[in-house]
């Protein structure tokens, strides 16, 4: 069913789907300048700010850092409220039960990540596990970000007229992949792969070391850089920027060259995904081309964070794209693990069995009849 | 064994009876790399109003005859054992033009260390992690809020005070068990007051050198010391 086709009152759910992964996508944004910026804790309290209900903390105090943080607080709870709309609005407008329940579990996980984020500021200097809470919040903040926003490119897809009239189709034809290539779990693998690297990525901004590693393709002028106690040392003595950052590590070195390694297998993987959606139908073409497309941006915008010596702008469209190419990713292994199953359990009445599962061409949208 | 024990408190109040002072200078082997403007902070709103002309980093502060500032220079053993008072005085940390003065400090264990805001405008001073088990605090200092006195149960070199509202800000404390210590002026020099009689290792402590260790034996008359950090 073409979009156009179907009321205003069931179309807005798409849309405001749409709207609120652009919100969370500017929140996490947001969230990557603060930790670029370093300024997470100049908001030492939480839920208040400096003591005031954070929605009448005066303008006039959000000055340095402050402001960063603040304002990424502010958004933050925004999308909550969007998030709580998108939820209910759901319930009506979606025609699939999964999509409605993962409406739920965006709003259960808008408010985990809301609490974490408190938590980040709060326990900041509590050992949780042998690790710093400034750390363990501070990576479980940024990669449940990254869940909640791949949940919402889900929904995204999931309230999308043109993926449900695709999906029924190919739920209703037998028989189905013959021409295609079946990429759906080479796409989850793919977007698996992402997720390793955000999470190593997350890891490694959170122990504000600064670039653990400062040039590149070398590193400290060799393929796989030294880290005797020596090297580290020497290092550490020329490490002079405006920020302080602490010592770098051994093991940061490592974490450092691991990130780098998992960005070569993922562009070779996004070349070789490229190559394989010439097969596909022109839509699938090209949205899976153009998620590959992402990685070569986001290669660019790594090497480019390096060479400018982390700047605060370049960190954080490399976190954004990031993000991006997570979200982006999970949404087309649904959309091909979903279009690649099995036909038997395509047949059927309309809102007969599983809405997970069933065919339901002529309601691609909005509650079957 | 009563009289012994008189002779041995004697003998041991003769010892910090003879006591001087251990002066010396540190110098620094090889070239540092050169300071930085803090750009953020003359981009600021409030910190750029309040600086006086370019502000660069202070990492490496290297004086007449490669004299090294900021070295923090502490009795690292020789003293054991021994107690010691806490002293009433406090050493004072400024927020001054969006800068920690001094930048480098020390104190004793359970010293108050009075931490101020002479800025017109509000800094938050983080106390971020703590190697020692000292408590770690994150507080905020408006214009014209009163001093306020944290203290170190433990020992610890460096405590790292943080601004994060001007995440340039940083503040070094040295926290030592003994009243033994000193930061190096910007030639490199330092006076340890008043050390007992005795052999001493001395730490020279710099947050970017380094940490050498020194023998050093004073006598009553004191003791001069010449230290080298080296960056390669």
């Amino acid at each position: 069913m073409n979009p156009r086709w179907q009321p205003l009152s069931v179309r807005w759910v798409h849309y405001w789907a749409w709207f609120t992964f652009a919100w969370a996508l500017l929140v996490v944004s947001i969230g990557g300048l603060v930790t670029s910026k370093g300024v997470g804790m100049a908001v030492p309290d939480w839920p208040t700010t400096y003591g005031y209900n954070m929605f009448f903390f005066p303008i006039s105090q959000w000055t340095g850092g402050i402001f960063h943080e603040h304002v990424h607080r502010l958004v933050a709870s925004l999308l909550g409220l969007w998030t709580i709309v998108l939820a209910v609005g759901l319930q009506w407008g979606a025609a699939r039960r999964w999509v409605r329940a993962l409406g739920w579990l965006a709003l259960g996980l808008v408010v985990v990540q809301g609490v974490l984020g408190g938590k980040r500021v709060v326990l900041n200097a509590v050992d949780v596990m042998g690790i710093p809470g400034s750390i363990f919040f501070g990576v479980l903040h940024a990669t449940t970000a990254q869940v909640f926003l791949s949940l919402l490119a889900t929904l995204v897809l999931g309230t999308s007229a043109t993926f449900n009239e695709w999906l029924a189709t190919r739920e209703a034809s037998e028989p189905r992949g013959g021409v295609e290539p079946r990429m759906g779990a080479s796409l989850a693998c793919m977007a698996g792969l992402v997720f390793v690297q955000l999470t190593v990525a997350a890891s490694m901004r959170h122990q504000h070391a600064g670039l653990a590693v400062p040039d590149f393709p070398l590193a400290y002028g060799r393929l796989y850089p030294s880290t005797d106690s020596a090297t580290l040392a020497a290092i550490n003595q020329r490490r002079t920027g405006v920020v302080d950052d602490a010592p770098v590590t051994a093991f940061q070195v490592h974490l450092h060259m691991v990130h780098r390694f998992v960005a070569v297998v993922l562009v070779a993987g996004a070349a070789w995904t490229w190559r394989r959606a010439a097969r596909l139908g022109r839509g699938s073409r090209l949205a899976v081309r153009a998620w590959t497309g992402l990685f070569a941006v986001q290669f660019a915008l790594g090497a480019a964070t390096v060479w400018t010596n982390k700047a605060a702008d370049l960190a954080t469209a490399h976190v954004a794209v990031g993000a991006s190419i997570l979200a982006v990713g999970v949404a087309l292994a649904t959309m091909r693990l979903l279009g690649e199953r099995p036909v038997r359990m395509a047949f059927g009445p309309c809102g007969a069995t599983d809405a997970f599962i069933k065919p339901c061409a002529t309601v691609a949208v909005g509650r079957p009849a | 064994m009563k009289q012994f024990t008189s002779i041995a408190a004697l003998a041991a109040g003769a010892t910090t009876l003879f006591a001087g002072d251990v002066t010396g200078t540190v110098t620094l082997k090889g070239t540092p790399p050169p300071e930085k403007p803090i750009a953020p902070l003359m981009a600021d709103v409030n910190c750029g109003k309040a600086a006086k002309g370019t502000v660069t980093t202070r990492h490496y502060v290297v004086g007449s005859g490669s004299g090294l500032g900021n070295v923090f220079v502490y009795v690292k053993a020789g003293l054991d054992g021994k107690k010691f008072d806490v002293p009433a005085t406090k050493p004072v940390i400024d927020q001054v033009a969006c800068l920690y003065e001094p930048y480098v400090t020390g104190a004793q264990t359970g010293q108050a260390v009075e931490i101020r805001n002479s800025d017109a405008f509000l800094h938050n001073v983080n106390f971020m992690k703590s190697e020692a088990g000292n408590t770690t605090f994150n507080f905020a200092q408006g214009a014209g809020a009163k001093p306020v006195d944290k203290t170190f149960p433990n020992q610890e070199v460096f405590v790292k005070l943080q601004c994060n509202v001007h995440p340039w800000m940083f503040g070094y404390i040295g926290v030592v068990s003994n009243p033994y210590f000193a930061v190096t002026d910007k030639d490199g020099k330092f006076t340890l007051k008043g050390l007992p009689a005795g052999k001493y290792s001395l730490a020279f402590k710099h947050l970017k050198a380094g940490e050498v260790i020194q023998e050093v034996e004073v006598k009553d008359s004191g003791a001069t010391v010449a230290a080298t950090l080296e960056v390669k």
